[in-house]
């Protein structure tokens, strides 16, 4: 069945409000129900002491192993990598049913007036576009799309949060169908 | 999301490295190969291929110089990207040289990448735009022009690759729009005498004495309104090849003029006295049934002989269906170039509709009604309608050869449709999981339209 959970699986503390928005977004673009959760362990094995970063990959298998039904965003402060880039602000899996988000790279030089909301923003967005990979949605070459590769701080911004139309018609043909993401 | 998948190979030696980056790159809609030596990637560009590669430099074995020299020397049109953990002037430099598109430092900087990959693909759809154009321009076309998977065309291809060397006159039978002007312009580009012209004459469409000065030449005051001498298609033609279209039209007389020409290697120009030799080579194409012609005496049997030293037969398109799906692809392909519109594609309905036609016009019957198409299209994909074709029940050849994936296609769209687009309930009648189905939807650019009918896309 179609139904989505964020977590918080960050070093810090979640913030409520942050989680909720996200959990909102979610919620709303993908007419899904969507709920926070705080799961009490942490993904300690993603820790790559070389990087010193964590590997998003090594998080979506902690993820998966933990998720048995409907699907699972994480979503941390921690500094997320895949093996050949230097960094990501996040990663999916496509077609599966977990992806992680990371706040880490999302925000400006801190203290600077309206950067929460910034931060905020770029999350949820962010949060639309993993989720959208589960559900099988490639990047897209609408700039506006959430669905558009984000490579940086600039394409995070040119989006909206929220399916292009193409996107969206593919997606609620995807979602009537296909229900259960791939084990 | 790109109109079509670029193919990319990546060849690393570290099986992390191959999977993050396919899975990465997978994400952009690219079709997505890996190899894991510098073999192993010139083996996989020997069975399909890959247009751009993303290399990395230190591996056992053949190391990424050496397969990117290699790869350059076969298939220069190949982008290839080295990948190397630490950058050094001096590979650098030597990878460029070698014909390199960029190299990149591991770990890579998202945007970094991104940018060269797009940059790549854009430039490839520009390379390959101005070869099309270029050829419809300068009317370069080879071989591998004449698009087949048909056996019985492959073997007549075959022939007339073989005897493009030789200085033999080739006849070439086939009905109208088979494409016997581009074997002819094949069979002349794969000659010794493609640096000379390749000069085309359709006889039918001159009366006797206008083919006549057409193809000898004419003196001066040979004629009234001969104001000066001309020379004739035979002399333009100097050192190259004569292409003699639709010869079983031309008149007794002329083909006894001919005969003489073709025996004697001479020609003498309307009105002129003096006979000078010639340096052609013929070939001749007819859409009429040349032998019976002799039977019947409307062909003479001696110029007949002349001609048919090696004589091939272009199959046409209704005994060659197999072919249909490839000539649309590469007609769109064609013809997207020319009248500057995307196409995507052709829906299921709109294929099973050119699949089931009769073809009297064959290819260049099937390239017209493809040009209508898309100029009366309103969306990127072609539908039946568009094509302006009625099905009609003598057209429709029960169990005409098609691949095995083109049935596949078509069953699943006519289960889907039958269904309304239930996926759960069409899995069922296939005996297929859903996943299986829905992968196979997606490989087939199936998609359910508005009205609950599956017609096909491709992109999103």
């Amino acid at each position: 069945m179609n139904e989505a959970a964020v977590w918080w699986i960050g070093a810090g503390p979640g913030d409520p409000e942050l989680l909720d928005g996200v959990r909102a977004r979610l919620a709303s673009e993908f007419s899904v129900p969507c709920r926070v959760e705080f799961p009490a362990e942490r993904p300690e094995e993603a820790w790559d002491a070389r990087r010193g970063q964590h590997s998003s990959s090594r998080i979506l298998l902690w993820l998966k192993e933990r998720t048995s039904q409907g699907r699972v965003l994480g979503l941390t402060d921690a500094d997320l990598f895949i093996p050949i880039l230097t960094f990501v602000f996040g990663e999916a899996q496509l077609n599966g049913r977990v992806a992680v988000v990371s706040t880490a790279r999302l925000g400006g030089p801190t203290g600077l007036p309206g950067e929460k909301g910034r931060v905020a923003a770029r999350l949820q967005k962010e949060a639309v576009h993993e989720l959208g990979h589960t559900f099988g949605l490639l990047h897209c070459r609408t700039e506006r799309c959430a669905m558009a590769r984000s490579a940086s701080l600039r394409d995070v911004d040119a989006k909206k949060p929220a399916l292009c139309p193409a996107c969206r018609a593919l997606y609620l043909e995807v979602s009537s169908e296909i229900g259960e993401p791939h084990e | 999301m790109s109109k079509k998948s670029t193919r990319i190979l990546v060849v690393d030696d570290e099986e992390i490295v191959r999977e993050s980056l396919s899975g990465w790159l997978e994400k952009d809609g690219h079709t997505i190969g890996t190899a894991a030596d510098g073999l192993a990637a010139l083996q996989a560009l020997e069975e399909k291929p890959w247009s751009i590669l993303l290399v990395d430099l230190k591996m056992p074995g053949i190391d990424g110089l050496e397969v990117l020299r290699r790869v350059k020397e076969k298939h220069p049109e190949t982008a290839i990207l080295i990948m190397t953990a630490y950058a050094t002037v001096d590979t650098a430099v030597k990878a460029m040289k070698l014909g390199a598109f960029d190299y990149i430092v591991k770990p890579f900087d998202p945007e970094e990448v991104s940018l060269i990959v797009e940059k790549i693909v854009a430039q490839q759809a520009l390379v390959r735009e101005n070869v099309i154009l270029r050829k419809a321009l300068k009317r370069e076309y080879q071989f591998h022009d004449l698009v087949t998977k048909s056996p019985a065309m492959l073997a007549t291809l075959e022939l007339a690759r073989i005897a493009a060397r030789s200085p033999s006159t080739i006849l070439i039978l086939g009905e109208s729009g088979t494409g016997k002007e581009l074997l002819a312009r094949a069979v002349h580009a794969e000659s010794p005498r493609h640096t000379k012209p390749f000069v085309a004459v359709s006889c039918a469409a001159l009366s006797e004495t206008l083919l006549e000065s057409e193809l000898f030449g004419y003196e001066k005051g040979a004629f009234t309104g001969a104001n000066a001498r001309r020379e004739g298609k035979f002399e333009s033609a100097r050192g190259g090849t004569l292409f003699l279209d639709e010869i079983g039209d031309i008149s007794p007389k002329l083909q006894q003029d001919l005969l003489r020409v073709l025996e004697e290697r001479r020609v003498t120009r309307v009105g002129g006295t003096e006979s000078f030799p010639i340096d052609v080579r013929i070939i001749a194409a007819t859409n009429r049934d040349l032998p019976k012609e002799v039977e019947e005496g409307r062909f003479r049997q001696d110029l007949f002989y002349r001609l048919n030293v090696i004589a091939t037969r272009l199959v046409p398109l209704r005994e060659r269906r197999e072919d249909i799906p490839l000539l649309v692809d590469t007609l769109l392909e064609q013809l997207g170039s020319e009248l500057k519109r995307e196409v995507e594609g052709v829906a299921a309905e709109a294929m099973a509709v050119l699949m089931a036609h009769s073809w009297p016009g064959n290819v260049r019957e099937l390239r017209n009604v493809l040009e209508r198409a898309i100029v009366v299209s309103t969306g990127p994909m072609l539908t039946a309608r568009d094509l302006g074709l009625t099905l009609r029940p003598e057209d429709a050849v029960p169990g005409h050869p098609v691949s095995l994936a083109e049935v596949e296609r078509q069953h699943i769209a006519a289960i889907l449709k039958q269904t309304a687009g239930n996926v759960t309930q069409s899995a069922r009648i296939l005996d297929i999981d859903r996943v299986t189905l829905y992968a196979k939807i997606r490989k087939y650019g199936l998609s359910r339209a508005e009205g609950g009918e599956f017609e096909e896309t491709s992109g999103r």
